[in-house]
C-alpha cells in the first residue's frame, strides 16, 4: 500500500506547493525532516538500549513467573474455559512482555498463542472467542513505560519528558476496558 | 498537576528499582546481563531507520506544501463533534494504520505546537496508549492464516477511538 501512497503524498504535495508558492518551504523541509529522523533515532537508540538491557534483568529473574501468577484472576475473566495450558502460558507471558514495553519478545509469544489456539480451533478460516480477545487485548497498548513516546518527546527538547506516564496508563486502561467490554458484547451476541 | 507529574516522573525510577533489586536478591549477575542485551536497541533503531526517513520526508512534505492544513480543514467539523482538537486528526487517521507514519505525524505536530503545550501532551498521551490496531491484526490472524476476523476490528477500533478521547479529556482536566 506504501509503494502507492508514499509517491502520491510527495507527488500531491510538490504539485500543490508549485501552485501555493510554497515551493521553497517544502525545499527547505525536506532537510528538516532528515534532520529529524537522526536526532529522534539518536535519541531512540539510548532508551531503547537502556530498556533492553533493564528488561532483561526482569526476563532473568523469576519476575515474569510472579507477575504471571498475579494476572491469574484477570486471566480468568478474559479467557473463561481456557483449559488449554500451553495457551494459558503463553498467553499469559506476551501479556506480560507488552506491559514491560519487550515488543520483540511479545510478537513471538503472542504468534506462538496464535499457532496453540489455532490447534484447538473448530474453525481454521476464522477467530474463536479466545483468539479474539487475545488479539484485542494486544492491540490496546498495555505498556507500563511508554519508552517510545518519551525518547520522541526527549528529541524534541521535552522539559518533562516523561511527564505523560501517568496520563497514558488512565487512557490506556480506559481503552482497554472499551476493547475488552465490547469483545465481551460481540462474544455474547454472537452465541 | 504537580501529583500527575510526580506519578510520571516515578516511574521509571520505581520500575528499574525493583528490577535491579530483584535481580541481585536472585543472584544475577546484573550488569552482565544489562550488558549483554542492551545493544539489541541498536538492531531495532538501524532497522527502523529507513522507513523513518522515508516517512518524515513524505510527512514533512505533506505539511511544508500546505495540503495538511488543507485536510485538517476539511475535516474539522467531524473532530469538532468528537472533541479531538483538529490539528490531531492526522494523528489520529494514521494511528491504526502505521506505525512509522504516526511516529512522523505525531513528531511533526509536536514541532509545530511544542511538546508541553497542550496539542503535544494529547499527542503524546495518544501515542502512548494506542496501537497499529491493523497492523497488530494482520500479523496476528496471517500467522495462523485466518481471514475472518469477525468484530476483531470493530472492537479494537472502539478501543482506539475511547484512548484518543480519553487522552483528550485528561489533558482539559489537567491543564
Amino acid at each position: 500500500m506504501l509503494n502507492i501512497l508514499w509517491p502520491a503524498f510527495i507527488i500531491i504535495s510538490f504539485i500543490y506547493a508549485f501552485f501555493s508558492g510554497n515551493i521553497e518551504n517544502v525545499s527547505n523541509g525536506i532537510f528538516d525532516s532528515l534532520e529529524s529522523v537522526v536526532n529522534l533515532s539518536l535519541t531512540l537508540l539510548g532508551t531503547l538500549c537502556m530498556w533492553n538491557g533493564i528488561m532483561e534483568i526482569a526476563m532473568n529473574t523469576s519476575f515474569v513467573e510472579k507477575l504471571t501468577n498475579i494476572i491469574k484472576p484477570l486471566m480468568k475473566f478474559l479467557f473463561p474455559n481456557l483449559n488449554n495450558k500451553k495457551a494459558y502460558q503463553e498467553i499469559s507471558m506476551n501479556m506480560i512482555a507488552n506491559v514491560l514495553g519487550l515488543g520483540n519478545a511479545a510478537t513471538p509469544l503472542g504468534l506462538k498463542a496464535m499457532k496453540t489456539l489455532q490447534e484447538e480451533n473448530e474453525n481454521k478460516d476464522k477467530v474463536n472467542n479466545h483468539m479474539a480477545m487475545f488479539i484485542v487485548l494486544n492491540t490496546a497498548s498495555l505498556q507500563l513505560i511508554p519508552t517510545n513516546v518519551i525518547a520522541i518527546r526527549t528529541s524534541l527538547g521535552s522539559q518533562m519528558p516523561s511527564g505523560i506516564i501517568f496520563p497514558v496508563w488512565i487512557a490506556t486502561i480506559i481503552a482497554a476496558i472499551v476493547g475488552v467490554t465490547a469483545t465481551k458484547i460481540f462474544i455474547s451476541k454472537n452465541k | 498537576m504537580n501529583l500527575v507529574n510526580y506519578l510520571s516522573a516515578s516511574a521509571i525510577p520505581i520500575v528499574i528499582l525493583i528490577i535491579i533489586i530483584y535481580g541481585l536478591f536472585e543472584k544475577k549477575k546484573v550488569y552482565d546481563i544489562f550488558l549483554d542485551v542492551a545493544k539489541d536497541g541498536i538492531k531495532i533503531v538501524l532497522k527502523l531507520f529507513p522507513t523513518l526517513i522515508g516517512i518524515f520526508v513524505a510527512v514533512g512534505v505533506l505539511r511544508t506544501s500546505g495540503i495538511l492544513d488543507l485536510i485538517v480543514k476539511f475535516v474539522s467539523p467531524i473532530t469538532n463533534l468528537l472533541n479531538i482538537p483538529s490539528e490531531i486528526m492526522p494523528l489520529a487517521l494514521l494511528r491504526p494504520i502505521s506505525g512509522s507514519a504516526s511516529i512522523g505525524v505525531a513528531v511533526d505536530i509536536m514541532q509545530k505546537y511544542g511538546t508541553d503545550t497542550f496539542i503535544g501532551l494529547v499527542t503524546s498521551t495518544i501515542m502512548g496508549s494506542t496501537e497499529t490496531t491493523l497492523y497488530t491484526i494482520a500479523v496476528y490472524t496471517s500467522c495462523v492464516g485466518i481471514k475472518k476476523t469477525r468484530f476483531v476490528l470493530a472492537a479494537a477500533l472502539l478501543a482506539d477511538i475511547a484512548g484518543m478521547i480519553s487522552s483528550v479529556v485528561i489533558w482539559q482536566i489537567l491543564s
